[in-house]
């Protein structure tokens, strides 16, 4: 067993018994907050600004012309390390003014209880149709409303700009045909 | 096709490791049992050999002698004899293995002739990767992480090929991403015996086409597809179903024939999406029909049973064995048992002993079709000859179940226990049926099962492992590939509680610990375990059944009994 230590202790002095110096030192950062500019938001009728490159929730995007962008290629759907993403694959029927893609989900859901907001469902998409946005916000009363399904996506979604088009060129080589033959 | 090797044994020197093959084997294959990968898009092991894809190639030596006196010229800085290369590379696939033959494939030279041909074979390609089905298992995918350069020099506009054409009512073809390798041309003329595909146009405007007014609809069409190295030919069945990544492969077998091919199941929580061939070189070689590939359908297919049944109104698994009991034994020597050629080796040892137990009579429903001298015979059973293995029957089925219609006419018969047979396609009519107590287990809704005493519904064989004997007399081998659906029980399970509840000597319902008996007491299968049956197959020993008139006429690595005997 061991053996009890005891400790010296200093005995308080005349101004430490009063406890006034230890109360003004307090008082001093109380007031020191009481005029330092606010820190904090009135959430949620004030809301932050988000900063670039912000991890909000996965959305599915359009293109200017308003083509879903989305092939249904799955590979966010392997990658995704909690398995949130759930796709459909579909064929685009003929006669769509979009059929030269040939390929869009039938059915695209994200399990926002199970996502993780780690974005690598943005950066592995071959066709820059899912991004995370700035919404940071998802709650629900139940577990289905917790899953987007893709109308949902592409509400939160909306359009981006599209620096390729890659498809809409495409199209333009199947109108236009070779050169010469 | 390439003709067998002799098996006269030659040296071959890859990549400076020395490896003994056989003469005339191809330099590639002789690369790949050093562990060389040559890649390739155009070469397949079981057509011929073109030569058009120009990935394969490599450096080529031999040793070098005196022109005039063949006497070896020595390296002398070496001490080994001096090896006069080829200075320029040639393709490996067109090479056979000769003595003294040296190969080279990693000098800079070989990198930059593939780097090339592979950057001109994406020049008109459409780099449409994330919508093409091929992605994950196309060749030019993987050899462009190798010998790919990461971007595109080629400024100018693609050529424009044709889109979405169909080529039959199977196949869907994509032009612009074919590379020009004419597999599939060289498996319709020489495999399919169906020539009907061909290029058209001059150089980069050649495009794969069939000839007008054919359409690629032979029953072997989908072979084509499996051999495509990238995205060109596609399953129109499987087409934007379902990543390949994302599939698990079972190894199965094709159940359409007694032919057995070898399959893969590719399946994905619980669903299959495609069934593909399995290299087997005595069996299917890499091929498979068309119709084999179809099967899974059935799985999840409405007319699927789905609950036990006793007297049409749903009941418990124990409670329909329990009254599928006493109606067997209600009947005491008036039951019959039809067994099914369908059903596995495993089940037909347990339809054995059940009928052993219940002193019943045995038959056997056949279905003879028309065989089409490859992978499809003329008996559409799997299992026929299992039947004769385990001892079910003793002699081949006949066209029509009259036998068993004569006794029930007779009233020699009051209970029938089926198999997953359908009695009324078998040849009975509703009348003689209605006059029997039936005992069906099965997989799917038919005219038997509608007016059942007593109805268990069991698994498909994608659902099941097990084993079949095919024409051959070789014991294969399938898996478990997707669980079953809720309500079904294992055929073995149900036939060996069955057996048991007759009052039958105890049969295990589990596949290892039947084997044990299997082996112990059927002859031919004494050396087999089931764990220890190799992927290809166990061929058994046919002489016993060697009289008997089997139905299938000569077919791929087949040839019927009576046609070896006149030869030999």
């Amino acid at each position: 067993m061991a053996t009890p230590v005891i400790v010296e202790r200093k005995p308080l002095t005349f101004a430490e018994r009063t406890y006034v110096p230890q109360i003004l030192a307090g008082l001093k950062t109380t007031w020191q907050h009481l005029v330092k500019p606010k820190e904090t938001l009135e959430y949620p009728e004030q809301r932050p600004a988000i900063p670039p490159g912000y991890r909000g929730v996965p959305t599915l995007v359009k293109d200017p012309h308003g083509r879903e962008k989305c092939v249904s290629c799955q590979l966010c759907e392997f990658v995704c390390p909690p398995k949130a993403i759930r796709i459909t694959p579909g064929e685009i029927p003929p006669g769509a003014p979009t059929r030269h893609v040939e390929k869009a989900p039938k059915e695209f859901e994200i399990d926002m209880l199970r996502c993780i907001y780690c974005g690598m469902c943005q950066e592995v998409c071959p066709e820059e149709a899912i991004f995370l946005q700035n919404q940071y916000s998802m709650t629900g009363y139940t577990r289905e409303e917790m899953v987007n399904n893709k109308v949902r996506l592409y509400e939160l979604g909306g359009t981006l700009p599209d620096q390729h088009l890659k498809w809409d060129k495409k199209k333009d080589a199947e109108v236009h045909g070779n050169d010469r033959h | 096709m390439i003709a067998p090797p002799k098996p006269d044994l030659v040296t071959v020197n890859v990549d400076g490791k020395e490896i003994a093959v056989p003469k005339g084997t191809n330099v590639i294959e002789a690369a790949r049992l050093v562990g060389v990968d040559v890649p390739y898009y155009c070469y397949h092991p079981k057509l011929s050999v073109v030569g058009n894809c120009r990935m394969c190639l490599i450096e080529m030596g031999m040793p070098a002698v005196d022109p005039a006196t063949k006497a070896p010229i020595m390296d002398p800085a070496t001490g080994k004899q001096k090896i006069n290369w080829i200075p320029r590379p040639q393709i490996g696939c067109a090479t056979n293995a000769a003595p003294g033959l040296h190969i080279r494939t990693n000098t800079p030279q070989i990198k930059d002739c593939r780097e090339g041909v592979m950057e001109f074979l994406l020049v008109n390609h459409p780099l449409d990767c994330p919508i093409c089905d091929q992605a994950g298992e196309c060749k030019l995918q993987e050899q462009s992480t190798a010998y790919g350069r990461g971007y595109s020099r080629y400024i100018e506009q693609k050529n424009v090929k044709p889109k979405r054409t169909q080529l039959g009512p199977r196949v869907t073809l994509d032009d612009e991403r074919c590379i020009l390798c004419s597999r599939c041309i060289r498996f319709c003329k020489e495999v399919a015996r169906d020539d009907v595909l061909g290029f058209v146009d001059r150089g980069s405007y050649s495009t794969l086409t069939c000839y007008p007014g054919k359409a690629l609809a032979n029953n072997y069409s989908l072979n084509t597809v499996d051999i495509c190295p990238v995205g060109a030919l596609t399953s129109t069945d499987f087409r934007f179903k379902m990543r390949v990544w994302f599939l698990k492969q079972t190894d199965s077998i094709d159940t359409e024939s007694s032919a057995g091919a070898h399959t893969i199941v590719w399946s994905r929580e619980g669903v299959i999406y495609r069934i593909t061939p399995r290299r087997n070189d005595g069996v299917n070689d890499t091929w498979m029909a068309d119709s084999g590939r179809e099967l899974y359908k059935a799985v999840r297919a409405g007319d699927r049973l789905a609950a036990p049944r006793v007297d049409g109104a749903v009941a418990t698994v124990d409670a329909g064995l329990r009254t599928a009991a006493d109606v067997l034994k209600a009947a005491p020597g008036a039951v019959a048992i039809v067994g099914s050629g369908r059903s596995s080796v495993e089940e037909q040892f347990v339809t054995r002993k059940l009928a052993e137990a219940l002193q019943a009579p045995v038959s056997l429903v056949s279905r003879i079709g028309q065989g089409d001298g490859l992978l499809v015979s003329a008996d559409r059973n799997p299992n026929v000859r299992g039947a004769l293995v385990t001892g079910l029957i003793q002699a081949l089925p006949g066209p029509q179940l009259t036998a068993l219609a004569a006794a029930i006419d007779a009233g020699r018969v009051k209970a029938v226990v089926s198999v997953g047979e359908d009695l009324i396609a078998a040849g009975l009519t509703p009348a003689q049926l209605a006059k029997v107590a039936v005992v069906y287990v099965g997989t799917h809704e038919n005219a038997t099962s509608t007016g059942a005493k007593v109805v268990l519904p069991s698994l498909t064989v994608f659902e099941k492992s097990g084993t079949f004997v095919n024409q051959q007399f070789r014991l294969q081998r399938f898996l478990k590939c997707v669980p079953g659906p809720a309500g079904a029980t294992d055929d073995l399970a149900l036939l060996s509680r069955l057996v048991a509840a007759v009052g039958g000597a105890p049969v295990p319902g589990e596949l290892h610990a039947l084997w044990a008996l299997l082996a112990a007491e059927v002859a031919g299968l004494a050396p087999v375990t089931f764990a220890r049956l190799p992927d290809t197959g166990l061929l058994l020993d046919p002489t016993p059944f060697a009289g008997l008139p089997f139905a299938e006429g000569a077919g791929l690595h087949y040839q019927p009994a009576a046609a070896v005997a006149a030869t030999a």
